[in-house]
């Protein structure tokens, strides 16, 4: 049903924002630390619009379907209790288990080069992928798409021109980026790979065909490696779980600290 | 302290305009590696709330400024010459918007 498939794409942009907006403040340059706090905000906006539509979806839902969808207690709670979700509620009130995003988006930041790598896999992908999904069949996805790609089309830019300057640039920046680039590979496959509610919304025309993607992405990050005079991994055994709910301890840790004040503090705002 | 200097990004000044048709103005200044990432970086810096449709960097050390010292040969002749301003003449009512 669209609402895995929509809570999915959510879950990327919730983590991957969370993970980026850690660097908040500690950025390696003033200028760049403002650069890379705007792309965690433009990941968060997304998460937010996409997690609107899927409380949307979800409040349709028939009710032994509500009952059905998640494991985790506390949002279950709510469900029992007849009370619609919300955005809030999908970000904070769900537990690992039910999350959905890519491990390569729950890997810690690490130095520079690691968050440049993790985030010029995952642009590159995204943005032939919202480039297909802007001509989604369902509305509300089209047009998220069509506002991501704008967004992704920066972010790609500015993770692509890191690579390269890091890349081509001293011995030891180099080396780092090469390491990093290496590091981040295991995490690439699950992205080229369809989940069941992917295919399901390929089928039911809503959804994005990853097999045409795939090579796009596969080009695309080799030209810029080429251009940094970095290797393309070759490593062919890649990490799974994400997209079916199995994480890294990572996940753990990032949802206790995202997640701690609205658990202690139910319905809290300030 | 030019050992401090060499490891630092050179600074450049950065302009924008705010929407089409008006000038480019100065907004301020920030370091980057080079040209593109000056811009990028003003585009984060500078225009994350809507303030411009257009960006101009150019390096600090491009600027040539006139001295503060010649102030007074430079700018203080021209002080008593208000009729360089054109506030001598009567317009007629037909001419508006002058």
């Amino acid at each position: 049903m669209s609402l895995i498939y929509t809570l999915r794409l959510a879950d990327d942009a919730l983590i991957l924002g969370h993970r980026i907006s850690e660097w908040t403040g500690h950025g390696p340059i003033l200028e760049q630390d403002i650069a890379i706090t705007n792309t965690a905000l433009d990941h968060l906006g997304r998460a937010r619009s996409l997690y609107q539509y899927a409380a949307e979806l979800f409040n349709q839902l028939p009710d032994a379907q509500k009952t059905s969808a998640f494991t985790s207690v506390a949002i279950n709670a709510l469900v029992a209790a007849g009370t619609p979700v919300d955005e809030d509620d999908l970000a904070y009130l769900r537990d690992s288990g039910d999350f959905r995003n890519l491990l390569l988006t729950e890997q810690p930041n690490g130095d520079w080069a690691c968050t440049i790598a993790r985030s010029f896999y995952y642009d590159a992908f995204h943005y032939f992928y919202f480039s297909a999904l802007q001509h989604s069949s369902n509305a509300a996805l089209a047009a998220i798409a069509a506002k991501s790609l704008k967004e992704t089309t920066y972010h790609l830019r500015w993770s692509s021109e890191w690579v390269i300057r890091l890349g081509d640039g001293t011995e030891e920046s180099h080396s780092r980026m090469q390491q990093a680039i290496d590091n981040m590979w295991m995490y690439t496959g699950e992205m080229l790979t369809m989940s069941a509610a992917e295919q399901e919304a390929l089928a039911a025309g809503y959804g994005v065909d990853i097999a045409q993607i795939a090579p796009l992405w596969q080009n695309r990050v080799k030209e810029i490696l080429d251009e940094a005079t970095l290797s393309l991994p070759s490593g062919t055994w890649m990490q799974q779980g994400g997209k079916d709910g199995i994480h890294s301890e990572n996940m753990g840790f990032i949802l206790a600290e995202m997640q701690f004040l609205q658990r202690a503090y139910p319905g809290m705002e300030w | 302290m030019s050992q401090q200097n060499k490891n630092e990004w050179p600074l450049w000044e950065v302009f924008i305009r705010s929407k089409a048709g008006l000038d480019h103005k100065h907004a301020g200044s920030l370091h980057a590696a080079d040209a593109q990432m000056a811009i990028e970086n003003a585009r984060d810096v500078y225009t994350r709330r809507m303030e411009g449709v257009s960006i101009w960097v150019v390096e600090s050390k491009h600027i040539r400024a006139s001295d503060p010292g010649e102030a007074a040969s430079l700018y203080e002749p021209a002080t008593d010459k208000i009729y360089r301003h054109p506030t001598f003449y009567d317009l007629p009512d037909e001419v508006k918007y002058m």
